[in-house]
């Protein structure tokens, strides 16, 4: 800020009525908020319009396409592998999200005790989430190989499969799928546990305490006491998860790409097939967007319940 | 705190975490242990009895040499660390002041702009990848690293400017105040008291967005296609798989090295992480 400083006659400064602009907070906040304001709207914003130009026209690479109303949503619902997708979307996110919020709860109880190298343990803990996800999920496809998974050997090893007919992982359409989840679930669990950890810290140990005095068993104490006092935080993550989830896109693009027979093709798996693969972008425009309207969904709900939460 | 007789800590506790630490890592146990095996050991059937899976006594620094000597590996991983770098520094600078706005000035439109801000977090980059393939061409920023330098921003800075929110909303008002009253400016105030006293919230936010953007796959995917323009996570999947050959060895070096760099970040700021992501979840 440049200071104007005049000098009146007897030679006391005195500090003349600036023009400053950025003391008005409105306009500061037009200031900071440009840059940003700026950047969503012209890399989400307008994609977000051109999306919905897209799905309703007949565009390819390459080709402008003509308006064609609602007939790339209408295809879409004929489509057997769309069906197939939006079965395969909805259970996969179902699954897993159960899977790690059961096993993320048992992590994060484990975790909330005091133990030798806790620090240490808690870091390790969180690399599957992050590590590159591709390059994890390679890891877990070299395990997953047909001729040469180690997953196969320890299983043999323990008796459950026999020599050359052990489970065809990521061939067979139900094993592909169990497989895929296998892997959201290694990479989402570190994510459930340290946030719901972090959720039991601000719980008073005085109130399990208390209960048991009173004669709470430990089962009764987390069922009475600890889950409803976890809920808020149980509730955001499992919304973040499932936004996540229901969009993921890398797991299943490494490990099957979408096969075997679109078995484990999910939305944006497909839409990438059908948009870039195909070249179809009008197609795969409208298989992004179908997406939409449960992720709008969940954003309202997350909103609301949030709102409730805060206004409590 | 772990109370009771041996065999229920057993049970109880050491048992389970066990499984759980084996589950979660043994990926990366397996990763490190193919880099360095040989070949001739990598490709045994499982079921013959000369399957030893868990150690190796000729390790070879072979698929190593293939990596950085045959691909074009040194240069993907200067690229992403350039795209990570300059997004994260455009995302925290954009993030950092919008949280200011957000969380400390009264004006008009706040409380909607913040929650416009909070819903894009959500929008996930399956959801408009092929429409801003579009306009990644029509702007002729196709196969550059400012297609993803300006694109991940996108879901990087609501993200940093919904944690700086967070933070700036626990820094004491009185701070400012004392400082105004002695005569700073708002934007002296911003610039000199608040966001040095936000310091810890910056790195937390830093180091988040520096692994979203090291990590981030399918723009990398669809807006890059030349070889040397490409970042680790596409370099690796289409160049070293041939169509349905795998090159496991130099396969696993690559991920295990594509995945050192946000390790070794992350292990400098494991406190800032954990906080990142605790208050990514909190708001």
């Amino acid at each position: 800020m440049a200071t104007v400083v005049s000098v009146s006659d007897g030679g006391i400064i005195v500090g003349k009525p600036k023009w400053r602009p950025l003391e008005n907070e409105g306009n500061l906040a037009l200031l900071l908020l440009l840059p940003t304001v700026a950047l969503l709207l012209m890399f989400i914003a307008y994609p977000f319009v051109r999306g919905i130009l897209l799905a309703v026209t007949n565009s390819k690479v390459g080709v402008i396409g003509d308006f064609v109303g609602f007939e790339n949503f209408a295809r879409l619902l004929k489509d057997p592998i769309f069906h197939a997708v939006v079965y395969n979307t909805f259970l996969y996110t179902f699954v897993t999200t159960v899977f790690k919020l059961i096993l993320g709860l048992w992590l994060a109880l484990l975790l909330n005790r005091d133990f030798k190298f806790k620090a240490f343990t808690r870091a390790f803990i969180l690399l599957p989430f992050i590590v590159p996800t591709v390059l994890a999920c390679f890891a877990w496809k070299w395990m997953f190989d047909p001729t040469f998974s180690v997953i196969n050997w320890m299983l043999f090893k323990l008796g459950i499969v026999a020599a050359g007919a052990g489970v065809n992982w990521l061939g067979d359409g139900d094993m592909a799928m169990l497989s895929i989840m296998i892997v959201n679930i290694w990479r989402g669990v570190p994510f459930f546990a340290i946030s719901l950890m972090a959720g039991l810290q601000t719980i008073s140990p005085d109130l399990g305490e208390a209960a048991a005095i009173d004669g709470a068993k430990p089962l009764q104490r987390f069922w009475y006491i600890t889950w409803p006092l976890l809920m808020p935080v149980t509730m955001v993550v499992v919304l973040f998860s499932v936004i996540q989830t229901f969009s993921d896109f890398q797991i299943v693009y490494v490990m099957t790409g979408g096969g075997p027979a679109n078995a484990t093709h999910l939305f944006a798996t497909y839409a990438y097939q059908l948009g870039i693969g195909t070249g179809l972008l009008s197609q795969g425009a409208a298989v992004s967007l179908a997406m939409f309207p449960l992720l709008f969904a969940i954003v309202i709900f997350q909103l609301m319940y949030i709102r409730r939460v805060e206004t409590r | 705190m772990i109370e009771g007789a041996i065999w229920r800590r057993w049970v109880f506790f050491r048992l389970p975490m066990a499984i759980f630490l084996i589950f979660l890592l043994f990926p990366f146990y397996w990763m490190i242990i193919t880099t360095f095996r040989p070949d001739g050991e990598l490709y045994i059937p499982w079921y013959r009895a000369n399957y030893k899976p868990f150690w190796t006594w000729n390790p070879t620094t072979a698929h190593l040499k293939y990596l950085f000597g045959e691909t074009t590996f040194a240069i993907w991983m200067w690229n992403t660390t350039f795209i990570a770098v300059v997004a994260t520094a455009i995302s925290l600078f954009c993030g950092v002041l919008a949280g200011y706005a957000l969380s400390r000035l009264n004006f008009r439109g706040a409380a909607l702009l913040g929650t416009t801000i909070f819903v894009t977090y959500l929008v996930p980059q399956t959801l408009l990848f092929i429409p801003l393939s579009e306009i990644i061409r029509a702007y002729s920023l196709g196969d550059t690293p400012w297609s993803l330098i300006l694109s991940y921003p996108t879901f990087l800075i609501p993200f940093c400017t919904w944690l700086m929110m967070g933070y700036f909303k626990s820094v004491p008002k009185e701070l400012e105040e004392c400082a105004r009253i002695d005569g700073a400016t708002r934007w002296q105030a911003m610039l000199y008291i608040i966001i040095p006293v936000a310091v810890p919230g910056i790195l937390s936010a830093m180091i988040f967005a520096f692994t979203l953007s090291w990590n981030e796959f399918i723009y990398a995917l669809v807006f890059l296609s030349s070889p040397e323009q490409k970042t680790v996570p596409v370099g690796v999947i289409s160049e070293l798989v041939r169509g349905d050959v795998f090159f496991w060895g130099p396969l696993m070096a690559g991920a295990l090295f594509g995945s050192i760099p946000v390790a070794i970040a992350y292990s400098f700021f494991v406190e800032q992480y954990v906080s990142g992501v605790t208050g990514s979840v909190k708001g």
